[in-house]
């Protein structure tokens, strides 16, 4: 079993974080992916800085664009994940646009993150359609590659997706981007149940997610939820990462309650 | 725009290994949708028809082939024509694919649309044909542009369009595209993105080309009934690439027509301060489609530059990379300071003010064309007019307004 696969147990509902790289500065990512492992966090995604991340909202652009800034490259990326994995022990995916990768070379980039300790890669931009290149070298690797769905797949595409995608799959609550939200709309369980009558992989909701009843509600349905961008202003708001660690306790706390 | 002429795009969307879809997946039925729906409005006559009317009484066209003399009796070599794009309504070329593809969308019983804009040429273009059909919107536009561009800003705001800045990375076309996509993965249910080049994922690339493809079709006919013989070579601008696409593909068959595609140089191909992403660039992803793109070396997509904000950005269009890939046409750079040549050759020898796009196809039909003998014919096509560049070319050559 892959340790991905292994967060996901009967009754239990998995608690995933993103941050970008290098943001504030890495010494933060170190910290606070320590402090999230920590405190009820089963997996982090960990985003490689792209210059032009448009499937992400103002909170993961501005981010991205000051990790860039700080010189963060996908091979600072890996040297990033190799120094994490020594330190916690929760599975740790990339979160990256394509052209990064198909930069460093698909076989190239597979291998070094599979050395440096990453469990599957996330990539926003790669519908199955254009995967067939990257698959065959995650699968050779035991790499998790994650898809994504979204509201507006249709049924033909849910079970291409259902298919194809290894680890989970990622379902992107609203149609929209990245970024902390008020509310998910109220399909999303309707969404969760088409998906369901064609996937047997865990499905995880991301995407708005930014409080603790979001996240209840999201993980009813779902086997895990991903909050992103909410973990990013509480990185810049508060510098001891003390209302990080009680939020992500709050998640958990939510989650466990279900 | 028989289906002759469009046995590529595969049915992935690819030319060669070019090309594709690589889009967040909420935008992917939204893709098959369209290529569904424009099938369909291709197949249907009664859709051509309403086209091809519009082109005439709307847009002016057939825009004229016009033998540019004294240009080519002051260079003294081959023999110049100039297919008369600047002629069309609103000033550019960017009005043939505004107006198929606002058909489409209302056809499609889209009720908002979404554009990106870099010179403004596609904005004025998107924003005309949203009045006359009565369809909300929204143009996105880079700071750098609305100010380099404000003529245009003026032009779509008073055409009813609403114009957002985008303020991210180089505040240029590339962000501004980032911005309209993010707008249609928010708003895919009811918006269309009316896409201005012969970029981004398939079926954009196959679209815009079918629709520009009326520049070329024209120009064989003109042509072929002035002079009875096929040019011997093809000039244009390559922003994104859809002037020269237009142009190009209906005679992609013709072997002996030479194609010939400008990039801007900027400041130098050695400076960095450029976008000739087909001559200098390397093969990648952004936008959804993979293609050539100026990237660094991490794969980060670099920021451009060029006199002519039409020109500015890092990536091309597909069928272009497939065109350079099996050595169907040439592609070359031309810096700023040739491209104001170009512009002011052009305004003393022919009393016609270019854009500073096809400018840069002036100058390098020109230099190629002093080494050519008179049986000799070019054509460049002259893919809009120079209004929106007055400011820009004042501050270039030191003149008072
Ligand atoms: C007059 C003119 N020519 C050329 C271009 C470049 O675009 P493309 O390469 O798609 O023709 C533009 C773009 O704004 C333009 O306004």
């Amino acid at each position: 079993m892959s340790r991905i696969a292994s967060v996901f147990r009967p009754g239990y509902k998995a608690l995933i974080a993103y941050l970008t790289v290098g943001y504030p500065t890495l010494e933060t990512t170190y910290e606070v992916a320590s402090i999230l492992a920590n405190n009820g966090c089963d997996m982090i995604e960990l985003g490689i800085p792209f210059s032009d991340p448009l499937a992400d909202g103002a909170t993961i652009q501005k981010a991205s664009y000051q990790a860039l800034q700080q010189g963060i490259t996908p091979q600072v990326c890996l040297e990033a994940a190799r120094k994490l994995r020594r330190k916690i022990a929760v599975p740790l995916v990339f979160m990256s646009y394509y052209n990064p990768i198909l930069s460093f070379g698909l076989e190239a980039f597979c291998q070094a993150s599979v050395k440096a300790g990453i469990d599957g890669l996330i990539i926003p931009d790669l519908p199955p359609e254009e995967g067939a290149e990257l698959e065959a070298t995650t699968r050779k690797l035991n790499l998790d590659l994650i898809y994504l769905l979204a509201p507006t797949s249709t049924e033909e595409r849910i079970s291409l997706v259902a298919e194809k995608s290894q680890g989970f799959i990622y379902l992107v609550s609203l149609t929209g981007v990245t970024g902390a939200r008020q509310s998910l709309p109220p399909e999303l369980e309707e969404f969760v149940r088409r998906v369901r009558q064609r996937a047997h992989q865990p499905l995880c909701i991301g995407f708005g997610v930014s409080n603790p009843e979001q996240a209840r509600r999201a993980a009813r349905i779902a086997d895990g939820v991903i909050v992103g961008s909410r973990l990013i202003q509480l990185i810049e708001q508060d510098a001891t990462f003390s209302s990080l660690k009680s939020f992500a306790l709050s998640l958990r706390q939510a989650l466990n309650l279900i | 725009m028989t289906v002759k002429d469009r046995q590529l795009p595969d049915s992935y969307g690819y030319f060669g290994q070019f090309g594709g879809k690589f889009v967040p997946e909420t935008l992917m039925s939204a893709l098959y949708e369209l290529e569904q729906a424009y099938l369909e409005a291709q197949a249907d006559l009664s859709f051509q028809q309403q086209f091809h009317q519009l082109c005439r009484d709307y847009i002016g066209r057939p825009t004229p082939l016009y033998l540019a003399q004294q240009l080519s009796a002051k260079i003294g070599g081959a023999t110049i024509l100039l297919k008369r794009e600047d002629l069309a309504h609103t000033g550019a070329h960017k009005i043939n694919n505004a107006l198929g593809q606002g058909l489409l969308a209302k056809r499609m019983g889209k009720t908002r649309i979404i554009a990106e804009t870099g010179a403004g040429q596609h904005g004025v273009a998107a924003a005309t044909v949203c009045a006359m059909l009565n369809v909300e919107c929204i143009i996105y536009m880079g700071e750098e542009d609305i100010q380099r561009q404000s003529s245009n800003v003026f032009r779509m705001k008073l055409l009813g369009a609403e114009v957002r800045p985008v303020s991210s990375g180089s505040r240029t076309l590339k962000d501004a595209i980032n911005e309209t996509i993010r707008d249609w993965v928010t708003n895919v249910h009811n918006t269309y993105y009316l896409l201005g080049s012969v970029v981004g994922p398939h079926p954009y690339p196959m679209i815009v080309r079918d629709f520009q493809s009326i520049i070329g079709q024209e120009t064989k006919e003109q042509v072929m009934a002035t002079y009875h013989h096929l040019p011997d070579c093809l000039v244009a601008c390559i922003g994104g690439g859809s002037n020269a696409m237009g142009l190009f593909h209906p005679f992609f068959h013709d072997k002996s027509v030479k194609f010939i595609g400008v990039e801007a140089a900027g400041r130098g191909l050695k400076t960095n301060r450029h976008a000739a992403s087909l001559v200098a660039g390397r093969t990648g992803v952004l936008h959804g489609t993979k293609a050539h793109l100026l990237q660094d070396r991490d794969g980060q997509i670099l920021v451009t530059h060029s006199i002519a904000p039409g020109l500015d950005y890092p990536g091309v269009g597909p069928e272009h990379s497939y065109y350079k890939a099996i050595g169907r046409a040439t592609y070359v750079a031309v810096t700023d300071a040739q491209a104001l040549e170009g512009f002011r050759l052009l305004c003393d020898t022919e009393g016609i003010i270019p854009a500073l796009e096809p400018a840069h196809a002036i100058y390098y039909a020109a230099e190629l064309a002093a080494g050519l003998p008179q049986n000799q014919l070019i054509i460049i096509n002259l893919s809009g007019r120079g209004d929106k560049d007055l400011d820009i070319v004042a501050k270039a050559i030191g003149m008072e307004l």
